[in-house]
């Protein structure tokens, strides 16, 4: 197993967020995250690179995530937001910077190299960020987080500012760039059509519980309360 | 100037507090208690000051000097948001003040501008920290500003494996800034839109007007030098109040 989650719960501004949630991710496979807004899908994706603070137990590999040093924990686990999140400067600065924090200089046929796997022009590394569109700034943002060589990728809905043809593209692009890093991805979709494309295992996320989880909970649901959610039945909880 | 023509010049608070009203602004109160609080508490520094001028005991100096710089640490970091730890802010705030006191006391006794004595330490420390203090206050504030809006690419930036001080480096620089950006706005318009407060009550007390500005120019030197350490030290440790051991950003 590439995580083994035991028992977590997290708590934001003292209101219990996640509650007890225990499942295990296999090594190489894609995961989605489903559940109405405000379920918690997005506080546990933070707390799996210790973004924000949980109770429980979280294990990469066999190794209690409390005893990798934090920085090189986050650069294990790599996480691409709803919103890009792109750093004033450059698309080459931006590239850089994971590398440049442990004063490590990433190469131009690296960075070249990157912006192919993400399906840019490599004739883009010296333009400014903020001139890309936003499909683009989030293939950027892919690029930046795989520039750490990431065992794991956590995904907080990359898809979803985007319109439908940028949204499949990009989809397409992050089950290609699975296979080419050998990757372990956790990805938090709304859109339900998205996850049974994409995952090979889904989680169901409600009122901060883990209801339901499995390969199979779109074809055969178990839990009426998933039955409910497919059906678009249960919007907020 | 006698007690009785002090206590007509209240009027001038009456003034603003019937402007308050009028325009609904609901600062009656307010205007009220800080105006009575600003009499009351320089009365009290005036007997003190008199008291300690009197007395010429560096002991007594330095801690008057604790006691003020602590009611400026205290209020310097008054304003920031209830989930930032409150005794590490007053330290933090306390320790950025002290230095730029210290710098200043050291450099302008130890190059005989000024000699030790309570008469010339104890006013130019009080404008040296309460100058720190608003450079603190303001450096805070933007900090804690700049780094809840600016959630989002703080928040993608330790996800990259940068430590608290490389994920809020540009947060650190703009509120330096706006620590100093009222120092150096004073500088560039005194003398010309504002006639200092010591300067105007040095002349109206008698001095040579040549003699105020010389002080005077003294002053806003070491102001500018003060509220520079002040909020360089703010924002360079500080920035860490709003994030906790594990390198995580602070719910604020």
């Amino acid at each position: 197993m590439k995580l083994t989650i035991r028992n977590l719960s997290i708590y934001r501004q003292d209101s219990l967020i996640v509650q007890n949630l225990s499942t295990q991710i296999p090594s190489g496979s894609l995961t989605t995250i489903i559940g109405p807004s405000g379920s918690g899908k997005s506080t546990l994706l933070l707390s799996l690179n210790r973004l924000i603070p949980s109770q429980g137990e979280i294990f990469l590999g066999k190794t209690d995530i409390n005893t990798i040093e934090i920085t090189s924990l986050r650069r294990r686990i790599g996480m691409v937001f709803q919103r890009p999140a792109l750093f004033s400067g450059t698309v080459s600065e931006n590239l850089s910077y994971g590398p440049s924090l442990i004063n490590e200089a990433l190469s131009i046929t690296e960075q070249q190299q990157l912006l192919t796997n993400v399906g840019l022009d490599i004739s883009f590394l010296d333009r400014n960020a903020s001139t890309l569109s936003e499909g683009q700034q989030q293939r950027l943002s892919l690029a930046r987080t795989l520039a750490n060589k990431p065992e794991i990728l956590l995904l907080d809905e990359p898809t979803a500012p985007l319109d439908p043809h940028a949204a499949l593209k990009i989809e397409e692009l992050i089950t290609t760039l699975q296979k080419i890093y050998n990757m372990t991805v956790l990805w938090i979709t709304h859109d339900l059509n998205q996850a049974k494309r994409v995952s090979d295992n889904t989680l169901l996320l409600v009122g901060g519980k883990l209801i339901e989880e499995g390969p199979n909970i779109f074809s055969t649901p178990k839990d009426p309360i998933t039955s409910l959610f497919i059906k678009g039945e249960l919007e907020e909880y | 100037m006698d007690w009785y023509h002090l206590i007509l010049s209240a009027s001038f608070v009456f003034i603003a507090i019937i402007l308050s009203h009028r325009q609904g602004l609901g600062l009656e109160k307010d205007l009220l208690i800080a105006s009575l609080r600003a009499f009351f508490q320089l009365a009290a520094i005036g007997y003190i000051l008199k008291a300690i001028f009197a007395l010429e005991d560096w002991p007594y100096i330095i801690f008057l000097l604790l006691i003020m710089v602590y009611i400026a640490a205290y209020n310097a970091s008054g304003k920031l948001n209830r989930y930032i730890p409150k005794k590490q802010s007053i330290g933090i705030a306390g320790i950025a003040i002290s230095l730029a006191l210290a710098v200043s006391l050291i450099l302008l006794v130890s190059l005989t501008i000024i000699p030790f004595t309570a008469q010339y330490v104890i006013p130019i420390s009080g404008m040296v920290i309460g100058n720190a203090m608003t450079a603190v206050g303001l450096t805070f504030n933007r900090l804690q500003g700049d780094l809840k809006a600016n959630r989002l690419l703080i928040l993608a930036s330790l996800s990259l494996g940068a430590n608290p001080a490389q994920a809020s480096a540009l947060a650190v620089k703009t509120s330096i800034k706006a620590g100093l950006i009222p120092t150096i706005d004073a500088l560039k318009i005194v003398g010309i839109v504002q006639l200092p407060g010591m300067m105007t009550g040095m002349i109206i007390a008698g001095a040579d007007p040549l003699e105020a500005v010389k002080y005077q120019i003294m002053i806003m030197f070491v102001l500018a030098g003060a509220v520079a350490i002040a909020s360089m030290f703010a924002a360079l440790i500080g920035h860490r109040l709003f994030f906790n051991e594990e390198y995580q950003l602070l719910d604020y």
